[in-house]
């Protein structure tokens, strides 16, 4: 956590979200799944691969001005399981969110499968259990495994 | 039956298979033994895609049980085609019914509307999903030909959106039955199904030609390939015409194979096979009304009865 900033190689910020203890190389599927691209124009730093001692190379990333919900954090455990969550305001850390596998996820996830009969303009949520390597849709049954950012539902 | 609604065929246990399967075994022998516990029991068919076997099973059964049915009619001609959702939908003839049979060309639609409404909802089909009544008449047929200890299985045909295919395979998996799957590549089980089948400790092999194991089945349950499956004309030609049986093919077959089909065919099983000794497609069909008559007694039978759908002292209600 408290690496020398030369390590970390990107600035504090006043207020946002610190995800820290990324497993390496997965900041972009971080990003994808929060639905995070850049258009927002909110301001993202990322590092990719700096030294940890916990996971040997990890990825952090910081979004200005957004405040991640827990929901948000659980499905962010199914890309990076050892991740932390950091709430920062005024500079300081507010919250520490800990990233737990959900058992579920609900409303967060859009079925892959197109004609699944949560795609179909029904007033349900999508709901998907958290199965041994992936998620499964409690409606369908859809197994989804890879790319699990890409089924981000709008939100 | 300890459940509310029949979703799917994965929550069925043995016990609640062989409960059902028994209890149709009774009205098949006695048709009346059943009548008048329904008298004021109204069904509402709900079908969103054609049907004729399932749809008019479920009637003859509700009436014979001494109760009624209300037909939603086609999609066409109902408030569907204003738009309508499916929850909406099912909110409202809840109030018209006491249990809801539900076809719907959607996977998960039938889930759905279970949590809408506080009847029964029997999936009678949800797009490439589950049919789990046709498993329970399916069973029922094979118990009556075959028993269902010690079997071995092949199922043919489209595996990958058959949804009778994936309710039956997973019912078998309670019987610890060896299932072969034989299909074009383009048509093999999707991995959802193989992940409970796998999960389930399965015993299971995937096959594309049937002469490897089709001397070894008892029974072989046979799919249509839908043609819009495929891309194109030739190549539905080329696969599907390696998927049909007929009377020559099952000559490598064992004497005592039963073939069965859910229908409708078109032209997977020649006519031939129709009057041999293997043919059990039409007795299958005809089960449709025994079993589904059990099945509705288990589900509709109301509270405290529900628990022992197979309660056969005809004790009143």
């Amino acid at each position: 956590m408290s690496e020398p900033e030369r390590e970390l190689r990107v600035s504090k910020i006043r207020d946002g979200t610190v995800i820290d203890h990324i497993t390496g190389g997965q900041a972009l599927n971080v990003l994808a799944i929060l639905g995070i691209d850049g258009d927002e124009g909110v301001g993202v730093s990322i590092g990719m691969n700096v030294p940890s001692d916990k996971l040997g190379t990890k990825d952090v990333v910081k979004v200005e001005d957004r405040e991640l919900s827990q929901g948000e954090v659980d499905v962010l455990s199914l890309l990076a399981p050892e991740a932390t969550v950091n709430i920062v305001r005024e500079f300081e850390v507010v919250d520490k969110k800990r990233v737990e596998r959900p058992e579920r996820v609900v409303g967060l996830l859009t079925c892959p499968n197109h004609n699944c009969i949560t795609n179909a303009d029904e007033p349900v949520e999508s709901a998907f259990g958290v199965v041994d390597d992936g998620v499964r849709c409690e409606f369908c049954g859809e197994i989804v495994r890879e790319d699990i950012g890409d089924h981000l539902a709008v939100h | 039956m300890r459940h509310d609604h029949l979703l799917s065929a994965g929550q069925l246990t043995r016990e609640d298979i062989e409960a059902v399967l028994d209890r149709a075994a009774e009205l098949d022998a006695d048709p009346d033994a059943a009548a008048g516990r329904y008298d004021d029991t109204l069904l509402a068919l709900c079908f969103f895609e054609p049907s004729t076997r399932t749809k008019m099973s479920f009637d003859t059964a509700m009436k014979r049980l001494g109760g009624d049915t209300v037909d939603m009619g086609t999609v066409e001609s109902s408030s569907v085609k204003k738009g309508e959702s499916l929850a909406d939908t099912v909110r409202v003839i809840e109030g018209y019914a006491d249990g809801i049979v539900l076809r719907h060309p959607s996977e998960g639609a039938a889930k759905l509307a279970s949590q809408f409404v506080d009847v029964p909802v029997v999936n009678a089909g949800d797009g490439a999903g589950q049919h789990p009544s046709q498993t329970l008449l399916d069973l029922y047929t094979m118990r009556e030909r075959a028993g269902l200890d010690d079997l071995t299985v092949g199922i043919m045909g489209d595996l990958k959106y058959g949804r009778t295919v994936h309710s039956l395979a997973s019912a078998l998996t309670e019987f610890d039955a060896r299932m072969h799957f034989v299909s074009p590549e383009s048509l093999r089980l999707p991995r959802s199904v193989q992940f409970d089948l796998h999960d389930a400790g399965a015993r299971l092999r995937e096959h594309t030609d049937l002469d490897e194991v089709l001397p070894e089945l008892d029974v072989l349950y046979v799919t249509r390939i839908q043609r819009e499956r495929f891309p194109d004309e030739n190549e539905y030609q080329k696969v599907a015409g390696q998927y049909r049986i007929d009377a020559e093919t099952l000559e490598a077959a064992r004497d005592d194979l039963t073939v069965m089909h859910p229908l409708p065919r078109v032209d997977e099983i020649a006519p031939d096979v129709d009057d041999s000794e293997y043919a059990a497609y039409f007795a299958q069909a005809h089960n449709g009304v025994p079993v589904r008559m059990a099945l509705l007694d288990g589900l509709l039978a109301g509270d405290g009865a529900a628990d022992d759908p197979v309660a056969t002292d005809g004790g009143g209600r």
